[in-house]
């Protein structure tokens, strides 16, 4: 075996030497106490540049917090000034404007006559203009066209039908003075097309009431108690005709307060009464000393009473009403005069009906509805003057206030010549 | 008969007799209303804004947007009561809400402005809202019997109470969130 040689030796020594250098150079990467004061004055020296920033950052979100907050004082006080700036007293905010119309399409005819009705008429179209002088001082007034065009030889005319100031006197009583609405009926207060059904008034009311009625007068009206209420009207009276056929027909005494007659004026009075939810029951007395202002001395007493009822989707309308007039001079007065009988005048009718939610895909509601009307303007003589008609159809309201109505008609009765029958169509708002 | 004697008599008889007050019927004050929804110790109002995302309901439910930028209410516990005022036929209506969990609790008539329609403010037409919640459509689970010559003020109240609901649903003391 060859003993290692020297060069064998200088070998081990190079190699020996290398990795004593590598790890020499190790234990030479060790920081010696001064690096490592330096280091850690260098980490302290960061640490508090990072303390300083965040000293800063905190100061601020402290100052964002503040500036928030008063931004929301800010908009909060905006708010407040916008929203407390002081009432509005101008002549616009106490002024109000509403309406009602209504278009009829009537497809009617009559077998006894002979004669066919076909016809599209804008029955009604109505402003009402309102204004608040004080809190408790106002005035409402209600103008309307009928058959949409009035003047010589046209078959419309333009009616003030309510021009009246009202008084507060105290909480829920009130005194009312111009023109106004007799309280009588159900109607003849409240007779927008989307409160009734059917496309024209019923005869009933029309007839007899006489509706739409209304008179220059002064009112009280008022609670009485918890769901009574009254009213107390003192004014100008019907003046009926003397002769001819329609002598002494109550619809044809209205005056309408133009240049009206004024020697005998009438007194109205009643009672209503709304303390069930739906329900109001009203009954109206009235009495007029002379109905053909000072002609023939002719005292007249009206008597109505009437339901209105209505839950849930059901409703019942019931109403009579009943004109007493003196019999007047013989073949002269209302008993036995030009068209006899007159004397007594009456009518009643009776309407159920039933609405309800549309589905989802339509909107507003449908009602359906029937009515049996029954009235004698001659109910005084024994002769064949009773009237009678069957109305049957729907209401449809998209909105509360917009409608369209359908019906249909049928007239009979001991009258031969009451025979209109067909059907009617309407369109009719309110606002 | 003459009239206008009688008349002039009646007019002069009825103002003497009655008392002069405040036109408009305030029934029960806002401060009382919440005194007594909240057993004498009302909570500091909240404030809920009326935004964007509040807009479209309100607007449905009472076919005007409202014309303020946000409502005071007060809530505790789950409770809350509001104080609104609706147009009936001509003049606000205002009306004191308060809604539990979802349902409505009481509502109350404060203030009557209108010349007829007084009927609502009792308890026989109120009453009528008790327990009432909100269905699809922001509709209320319930049909409201009106008042004959009130229906504009019936329905002021409807909607009163539907947005009542619908804020409550949106304030902090909703879900029991408070």
């Amino acid at each position: 075996m060859k003993r290692p040689g020297c060069l064998s030796f200088i070998r081990s020594a190079q190699v020996l030497g290398t990795v004593l250098g590598l790890a020499s150079g190790y234990v030479h990467a060790a920081p010696s106490p001064e690096e490592m004061w330096k280091i850690i004055q260098q980490q302290q020296k960061t640490i508090e540049e990072l303390q300083t920033k965040l000293e800063s950052t905190q100061e601020s979100v402290r100052v964002t917090q503040k500036k928030v907050k008063s931004a929301e004082q800010k908009v909060e006080a905006t708010a407040d000034a916008i929203e407390t700036r002081p009432a509005a007293a101008s002549w616009a905010d106490r002024t109000r404007v509403g309406g009602y119309g209504e278009l009829h399409y009537n497809n009617l005819d009559n077998d006894f006559t002979g004669t066919k009705t076909d016809e599209v008429d804008f029955h009604r179209f109505v402003l009402y203009f309102g204004h608040d002088f004080t809190d408790r001082f106002r005035f409402f007034s209600e103008l309307e066209l009928e058959h949409a065009v009035s003047g010589e030889g046209q078959n419309g005319e333009v009616e003030l039908e309510q021009a009246w100031v009202e008084f507060d006197v105290f909480d829920s009583q009130r005194v009312r003075a111009g023109l106004d609405l007799i309280p009588v009926g159900i109607l003849n207060l409240t007779h927008e097309p989307p409160t009734f059904f059917g496309v024209e008034r019923n005869p009933v009311e029309t007839n007899i009431i006489p509706t739409t009625w209304w008179e220059a007068g002064l009112e009280a009206m008022g609670e009485i108690a918890p769901g009574w209420n009254y009213d107390l009207m003192l004014s100008s009276g019907l003046d009926t005709p003397t002769t001819g056929s329609d002598a002494f027909l109550i619809r044809e005494g209205r005056q309408k307060v133009s240049e009206a007659l004024a020697d005998d004026g009438a007194v109205t009075g009643r009672i209503r009464y709304t303390g069930y939810p739906g329900l109001e029951l009203g009954f109206t007395g009235q009495y007029q000393a002379d109905l053909t202002q000072g002609a023939l001395g002719i005292d007249a007493t009206l008597f109505e009473g009437h339901v209105d009822f209505r839950k849930g989707g059901w409703g019942l309308r019931a109403l009579a009403a009943g004109w007493n007039l003196d019999d007047g001079p013989a073949g002269l007065g209302p008993k036995s005069g030009p068209s006899p009988g007159r004397n007594e005048q009456w009518g009643w009718y009776i309407e159920p009906s039933y609405r309800f939610d549309l589905p989802g895909w339509l909107p507003g509601e449908l009602g359906i509805f029937a009515r049996y009307n029954q009235w004698n303007n001659n109910a005084g003589a024994d002769l064949d003057t009773e009237k009678e008609q069957v109305n049957a159809g729907f209401n449809y309201w998209p909105h509360p206030d917009i409608v369209f109505k359908f019906d249909v008609q049928e007239q009979f009765g001991e009258d031969d010549a009451n025979d209109n029958d067909g059907f009617n169509l309407g369109v009719g708002y309110q606002f | 008969m003459p009239f206008s004697r009688a008349s002039t008599f009646l007019a002069l008889a009825t103002i003497a007799l009655s008392p002069h007050s405040a036109a408009e019927g305030i029934y029960q004050t806002p401060e009382d209303f919440l005194r007594e929804a909240f057993a004498g110790a009302p909570p500091e109002p909240s404030k809920l804004w009326i935004d964007e995302k509040l807009k479209p309901s309100i607007r449905a439910i009472l076919d005007h947007d409202l014309d303020v930028l946000r409502l005071r209410y007060w809530g505790k516990d789950g409770r809350t009561a509001w104080i609104l005022d609706e147009i009936g036929k001509e003049r606000p209506i205002t009306t004191g809400i308060v809604v539990d969990r979802g349902t409505i609790e009481r509502i109350k008539v404060l203030v009557f402005r209108e010349s007829r329609g007084w009927e609502v403010r009792y308890p026989f037409f109120t009453d009528q809202f008790t327990g009432a919640t909100l269905v699809t459509g922001q509709q209320l689970d319930r049909d409201i019997d009106g008042i004959s010559g009130a229906t504009l003020s019936v329905r002021a109240l409807t909607k009163l109470a539907r947005l009542a609901l619908f804020l409550h649903a949106h304030s902090d003391f909703a879900d029991g969130k408070k």
